[in-house]
């Protein structure tokens, strides 16, 4: 039967039909769903791991010990999760492991659009990319097969549009049985990677790669449709859409296996067709492959990507494609006659931007505000936090991946800035890789005052459970980290827990902490607004007729705050007025404004109860 | 008798935008029209960003019908149907309507920071309503955030809009009204069936 699934579900889909029993993974937008959808079939064990090298071990482990097992994260993950994909590489497996790595090209919510086909090529192993959801649950279950077959792991490589694409799917109800396995594996020649037993593997996986090459000759996802021969396009992964799409007579090698590649099917496509081309998203994965096979790629007559030379010959390298692209590219390139519909009409008034904010009753906001007053250098991390850069908070000076900022801070303190560096990061992002980090700040002594935004939850991804929350992905009662003890161990003696709406405490803890010398921890806590048990607490606050817009609650950059048309009457400043269906009633600005014109919620409260009584 | 009709009025399929703010149900509208298409014997995509959505940023997503439909996403001049359930974004996203497509708005905005924050302005109504009829004349001015708030839940202007959109393709409201009834929670039907029956009476006047 047929199901309108996205290709993340899709995905989920195709592992428990495959049988897998065993996922781990981190959250990681376009990834995410991925996880939350498996976890919900029955007969399944699916966790969130504290980060994806963690994740990938736990699914390595489980495919040594026999079971089919599936392993998620976004394409940066994977940069955690390299050393472990390196040696499983070599180590090969004994049940069917795949690797999902969801890429996002043109970085919707990402600091890079890496290109993590480029990771297959390099460990040596098959990456399937699939082109929509039906394929995507398809590869899924082709991926466990091969990866048996071969006894490597398999990279199954989504990207943003594919994962968030929802399209008609053909399921079965059915799971396939997987024989159980003896006992345990004692084959330390093949498992366990010391110089003398990597040495002896590194052939074998030459070797499989050389194999894998002419399986995909008649590996059935890869396939011919023929059409007009006057152009044929090599392609895979969403690209093949763009290609029908903008190309409807072209012939099509669509590649169901981008690595490694079939090099007799691409010869006898390409020399069938009067011009062929390579259409492929981010990187020139395939066409670079092509050239070294020699084949002669059609050149446009005036080389266009002039500014990219080395890179690709048509199409850009860098983001995502659209049909609009392509067919502007191949228009430029001389492949069609015809450039995109030129628009007769511009917008010609401009349109204030709607940037990602803070959300209303944020708590990491008063945190931002407090440090946005200090001007001190904050080195931020990833997480719904990295929105403190946003104005009017402009807080923080660098973000780069995850757990960096506990490090970055401390470069900058034993480099002798004259600046005393505060790093910033939340509670997951702190169990995923700020823990080293922060050991290494305590062992190194240097000065760092590391804020640990503990909102309860792993918030940007949507609500993920994490080792601080009591729960776990299948929603089982856990233990709860407590992260004091956590920093504690850690070697840091300066510790403090604060209520994270609370401004003073945090401005006068941070004020006095700049004074002394040496590492401290601040923990802000307090729930993220957007939990079912914080909305509860929901109550919009009131301006009272003290204000005189002096623009000081403005600065907190709280979407829930608007300025009136009301002017005062003497300054002529727009009046702040706080909008009832946003706030929540956190009381930052309560706290900040200067003439007690924001009524707190104990008086909003007994306002509200003078009025009805 | 009404599915001949719509693919006749439409050859080469449909294309629909939807766009609004995080919060305002544009992902469940966006289920609706897709099931909606299977439902009507259309090959289906539908795409769309999350992400940081949730944090008061856009949210668009493209759904497609038709015969086999390819790429998940269009780009400038090729909506056939816009849903916009706020002002300011379908003003932002008009350039992809078709000239002559259909545009459907919720008469309602909701300010960004960047607005509140004073440094830039929200658009006049007029400049809104003279930017968008450069592109095409086919606007309907839906009341849904009104109706959704007499109607006693606000959250409900997304399936006014639906509501207003079926009366406009001409399609049965029963097979719309099931649709929707797979894809919300029981207890909040009644709201949205009134939601609905509200919007598409309101092209029907």
């Amino acid at each position: 039967m047929k199901r309108i699934l996205s290709g993340n579900e899709a995905v989920a889909r195709g592992a428990w039909e495959a049988g897998c029993s065993i996922a781990s993974g981190y959250p990681g937008t376009p990834s995410t769903e991925i996880m939350e959808t498996f976890a919900r079939y029955p007969n399944v064990y699916a966790e969130w791991a504290t980060n994806e090298k963690v994740g990938l071990d736990v699914a390595i482990g489980a495919a040594y010990a026999g079971k089919r097992a599936i392993s998620t994260m976004k394409h940066v993950g994977l940069n955690v999760a390299a050393d472990a994909l390196f040696y499983v590489a070599m180590t090969g497996v004994e049940a069917g492991l795949v690797i999902v790595s969801a890429d996002d090209p043109s970085m919707h919510s990402s600091q890079n659009e890496q290109d993590n086909r480029q990771f297959a090529k390099f460990s040596r192993i098959p990456c399937l990319d699939p082109a929509d959801s039906q394929e995507a649950r398809d590869f899924t279950i082709a991926a466990f097969d091969l990866s048996e077959r071969f006894d490597t792991p398999v990279m199954l490589r989504m990207t943003t549009r594919v994962c968030h694409t929802s399209s008609p799917v053909e399921v079965t109800e059915q799971q396939q049985q997987i024989p159980e396995k003896g006992k345990y594996p004692r084959n330390p020649a093949k498992y366990v990677m010391i110089p003398v037993n990597a040495r002896r593997r590194h052939p074998v996986i030459e070797a499989r790669v050389s194999e894998l090459s002419r399986f995909a000759e008649n590996f059935p996802y890869n396939r011919i449709e023929y059409r007009s021969k006057n152009l044929g396009i090599i392609t895979g992964g969403v690209a093949y859409q763009y290609a029908r799409e903008v190309f409807p007579d072209a012939s099509i090698l669509k590649l169901g296996m981008v690595y490694p590649l079939p090099a007799d099917m691409i010869r006898k496509f390409s020399e069938s067709v009067e011009r062929v081309i390579v259409l492929e998203e981010l990187d020139p994965f395939i066409e670079d492959q092509v050239r070294l096979m020699g084949i002669d790629l059609y050149k446009p007559a005036n080389p266009i990507n002039s500014d990219f030379s080395h890179t690709k010959s048509i199409f850009p390298i860098t983001g995502e494609l659209n049909p609009a692209i392509v067919r502007h590219a191949a228009y430029q390139a001389g492949l069609l006659n015809v450039d995109i519909k030129q628009e007769p009409t511009n917008l010609t008034i401009p349109l204030p931007a709607r940037p990602p904010t803070l959300c209303p009753g944020c708590p990491h906001r008063s945190s931002f505000y407090v440090l946005s007053k200090l001007k001190v250098s904050v080195n931020g991390d990833i997480g719904c936090y990295t929105l403190g850069i946003t104005p009017p908070l402009s807080t923080i000076d660098t973000c780069g991946c995850m757990g960096a900022s506990i490090g970055v801070a401390h470069g900058a303190a034993v480099a002798g800035d004259q600046e005393r560096h505060v790093a910033v990061i939340g509670d997951s992002t702190f169990f995923h890789t700020g823990i080293p980090a922060l050991i290494n700040v305590a062992y190194n002594r240097s000065n760092v005052i590391t804020i640990i935004m503990d909102n309860r939850v792993t918030g940007m991804t949507g609500h993920q459970d994490n080792p601080g929350t009591g729960f776990t992905l299948q929603n089982q009662a856990t233990m709860e980290l407590e992260i004091e003890k956590l920093v504690l161990a850690c070697g840091i003696e300066k510790v403090l827990t604060v209520e994270a709406y609370q401004v003073d405490v945090i401005e006068k803890t941070l004020k006095q902490w700049m004074k002394e010398d040496g590492p401290a921890v601040l923990i802000t806590r307090e729930e993220c607004a957007l939990l079912p048990s914080a909305r509860k607490r929901y109550l919009a606050l009131q301006v009272t007729d003290q204000c005189n817009g002096c623009t000081v609650c403005f600065r907190i950059g709280c979407p829930a705050i608007l300025k009136s048309e009301e002017l005062d009457p003497k300054y002529h400043r727009p009046l702040a007025i706080i909008d009832q269906e946003l706030c929540t009633g956190c009381e930052i600005c309560a706290q900040v404004c200067p003439r007690d014109a924001i009524l707190f919620r104990d008086q909003v409260s007994a306002l509200r109860k003078s009025e009805e009584g | 008798m009404d599915i001949k009709r719509l693919k006749n009025n439409y050859p080469n399929g449909i294309n629909f935008l939807l766009t609004g703010v995080g919060g305002q149900g544009t992902i469940l509208a966006s289920n609706v029209l897709a099931d909606l298409g299977m439902d009507l014997g259309f090959d289906v995509k539908k795409a769309e960003i999350h992400g940081m959505s949730q944090r008061g940023g856009n949210v668009i997503s493209y759904i497609r019908w038709g015969e086999h439909v390819y790429s998940p996403i269009i780009t400038k001049g090729e909506a056939d149907i816009i849903l916009a359930f706020e002002k300011l974004e379908a003003l932002r996203s008009i350039e992809q309507i078709n000239p002559g497509g259909l545009i459907l708005i919720n008469d309602y905005s909701i300010v960004p920071v960047t607005v509140s924050s004073g440094l830039s302005t929200y658009p006049e109504d007029e400049n809104i309503q003279e930017s968008l009829q450069k592109f095409t004349s086919n606007v309907y001015w839906v009341k849904g955030q009104g109706i959704a708030e007499q109607i006693g839940y606000p959250k409900a202007s997304n399936v006014v809009l639906l509501g207003a959109l079926t009366a406009l393709l001409e399609i049965d409201p029963k097979i719309v009204l099931r649709v929707i009834a797979t894809r919300i929670a029981q207890k909040y039907y009644a709201f949205n069936e009134q939601a609905f029956t509200t919007g598409f009476q309101s092209i029907q006047k």
